[in-house]
């Protein structure tokens, strides 16, 4: 048992750490601020590799696993969530399932473009009456001779709008409920798919959220991805990393709250003193910076038995519920440590404070981690 | 781009010495065109750049134990010198222009290792570990005897670059002593670097303005932050470096030649009597009053202090 990153990943979290301080940091308040898509930023977190972490290196990538990605994640997420999130979405939620499920000729297709940043990728779940109820969704995808036609809608789609690739989960008429549902690539440009509506967020504000439009898009039996009527297990083994993915991204959000905290902290004098020197400040601090650490471990664990091929649904579960409860946790309380500053926008805390919400809430909610989690614990 | 800057020679008072061709020049010109030997090709097509690095503790304030009176260095991660990491920037930039190749030397503990991990995979072709027990507890000048040791071991190098200075000792005097060593032309706070038809031009930061020097090779530079960015390690470059081993070698003092009682505590003259932390005395004084009033206290208080 060793707690210690390797020699790469020790460089490899060093090289995030300082594109989040020189190149998030700066740009992530006014990025914020206009709700301006991080287009530089995934630009250059392409050219230094953060695009195909997943992807083996014969595809462009840098062959590595869920806890490289996990390292990389929490420095870019300390910087500027929105940045986080869609490369989260990209690696975790895209590159992988196609590692994982596409096929050779998929493969050799999409994923030098998406490594290379050339293409970003979205995935789409979510519909209008299927949110938490994953299963019930209603996008149709009918067979018509050698082509399936989709028709439906996407909400709430991260990089919905800016995407070049989306894999979209439709129900293929098959069976009712989890079995009907396959998993297809669409790309962007196909007639009859469109971006609808933008959503206008409370925090992530840079990340793109979009409605997706599909009528009478018809897309080549070669876009299925994986087997028809495997979707749904696509689509759950896919969240298990993704998973993971947020919980990094909260434990970058976290730790950013913490380091404003500590650093405010020392600075801000009351009654003659630092407040620093107060216990009720240290006691959030110390509160702050235990889960934070406790948040890590559950996320690299997490990305250790993911990595390892093993069974980890509930370890991911474990990690995002009590990764994004601490983000919100110490956003809470980083506002808290700065007063009445830390709710104007003159403070990073307050966009912090913001950001830190989603997590509890995509890629599966607080409540439906602890459905994951006690099916497990109770089977 | 700095005003003044002519073509050819020295000048506002550009050290003298620097236009005279350099002693030491072991590499003399070759007919043009004509490549020489397997490896090398025409010196000037293909250059050979040695970069000086040192891992430094990850803080712009180090910290002096008050009883001892030595840095603290425990509990603080290394990193490599940023001015160092201009350096590297640097020759891995002439390297992409003129061709050639980029070794990476430090002079270190075996933590140090990370520190050429870093810019092997920034892109430098090899990496150097000086590192031996005789080594420690080495001044500037021990140091400088150890680096322009392993310098002459591995070179021929057309250009030796270094940071100006590190962050924790703050010396400078590493640069300038490694070229004294190897007897070969120096410039020193260096912001702007060209090469071209074999003669190395450098722009200098000077307190009143700027200096434009030109200097056949071989010849060593100090560089500042502000000559470039340095480029951020890539994932694919970090994995390359970690696992290809011959990119990094280690080198004792028998490796190298170098003498024992030249390096280290022994090969060092200077000694340290006493290092203390300055004791900050600012204080802050709030003016009163309407904005006159105050700006006439703020005019009375410089002018007291012959600020004004």
């Amino acid at each position: 048992m060793d707690f210690d990153l390797t020699e790469d990943q020790e460089i490899i979290r060093r090289s995030a750490a300082e594109f989040a301080d020189e190149v998030l940091k700066p740009s992530a308040s006014r990025i914020d601020a206009n709700s301006e898509f991080p287009a530089e930023n995934i630009k250059a977190a392409a050219r230094l590799g953060f695009l195909g972490v997943l992807v083996p290196e014969e595809f462009g990538g840098s062959g590595l696993g869920h806890m490289e990605l996990a390292i990389i994640l929490e420095e870019v997420n300390r910087g500027c969530a929105s940045t986080g999130v869609t490369l989260s979405v990209h690696n975790s939620l895209v590159c992988s399932p196609i590692v994982r499920f596409g096929s050779d000729a998929q493969k050799k297709k999409y994923l030098p473009k998406l490594s290379s940043g050339e293409w970003l990728g979205a995935y789409a779940l979510s519909e209008p009456n299927a949110g938490t109820d994953a299963a019930s969704i209603s996008l149709s995808a009918r067979e018509s001779g050698s082509r399936f036609v989709l028709n439906g809608t996407k909400t709430m789609i991260s990089s919905g709008s800016k995407a070049d690739v989306v894999i979209v989960m439709a129900r293929t008429g098959d069976a009712p409920g989890a079995k009907g549902i396959t998993a297809f690539i669409v790309e962007k440009g196909t007639q009859g798919f469109k971006p609808g509506a933008k959503e206008d967020k409370l925090g992530i504000r840079g990340s793109d959220t979009s409605e997706l439009i599909f009528e009478d898009c018809a897309v080549p039996a070669s876009a299925i991805l994986g087997r028809r009527g495997e979707g749904f297990k696509i689509a759950m083994s896919t969240l298990d990393g993704g998973r993971i993915g947020i919980g990094a991204q909260s434990v970058g959000i976290a730790q950013a709250c913490l380091d404003e905290s500590v650093r405010y902290a020392k600075e801000r004098k009351q009654f003659g003193q630092p407040i620093a020197s107060f216990q009720a400040i240290q006691w959030k601090i110390a509160e702050m910076g235990t889960r934070i650490d406790a948040s890590r471990l559950l996320v690299r664990r997490a990305a250790f038995l993911r990595d390892a091929d093993r069974p980890h649904t509930r370890e991911s579960a474990m990690a995002k519920l009590f990764a994004s409860r601490t983000a919100n946790l110490c956003a809470f309380e980083a506002m808290q440590v700065h007063g009445g500053v830390g709710y104007t926008k003159e403070f990073a805390v307050e966009r912090l404070f913001r950001d830190a919400r989603i997590t509890e809430i995509y890629e599966g909610t607080t409540e439906v981690q602890n459905i994951v989690i006690s099916r497990k614990l109770l089977e | 781009m700095t005003s003044g800057r002519e073509k050819g020679g020295i000048h506002s008072g550009g050290q003298p010495g620097l236009s005279q061709p350099a002693h030491g020049v072991y590499n003399p010109p070759l007919p043009a065109g004509k490549p020489i030997g397997p490896g090398r090709v025409w010196r000037f097509l293909s250059m050979e750049i040695a970069v000086l690095v040192k891992q430094v503790p990850d803080t712009a304030e180090v910290k002096i134990d008050p009883k001892t009176g030595t840095l603290i260095r425990e509990g603080v991660e290394g990193v490599v010198n940023p001015e160092d990491l201009n350096a590297v920037e640097a020759a891995l930039v002439l390297k992409a222009r003129h061709g050639g190749c980029v070794t990476v030397l430090t002079m270190g503990p075996p933590q140090a290792r990370e520190a050429l991990l870093e810019t092997l995979a920034m892109g430098a072709d090899r990496a150097v570990h000086l590192t031996d027990k005789a080594f420690a507890g080495a001044d500037t000048l021990a140091t400088s005897y150890t680096l322009g040791k392993a310098v002459e071991k591995l070179g021929p190098f057309d250009l030796v670059i270094c940071g100006r200075q590190a962050i924790d000792g703050d010396t400078a005097q590493i640069g300038p002593q490694v070229a004294e060593y190897l007897g070969i032309p120096q410039a020193t706070y260096v912001q702007e670097i060209e090469i071209r038809d074999g003669v190395l031009r450098a722009v200098r930061r000077l307190d009143a303005g700027t200096e434009t020097i030109e200097t056949p090779l071989p010849a060593l530079v100090t560089v500042l932050g502000s000559l470039n960015s340095p480029r951020l390690p890539t994932v694919p470059g970090i994995i390359d470096a970690c696992s290809s081993k011959d990119r990094l070698s280690v080198m004792n003092a028998a490796d190298i030649g170098a003498r024992a009682e030249k390096t280290g505590l022994r090969g060092s003259p200077t000694v340290v009597w006493k290092t203390e932390t300055p004791k900050s005395e600012r204080r802050c004084e709030m003016l009163k009053g309407s904005p006159a009033v105050q700006a006439q206290a703020l005019a009375a208080i410089l002018k007291k202090r012959n600020l004004s």
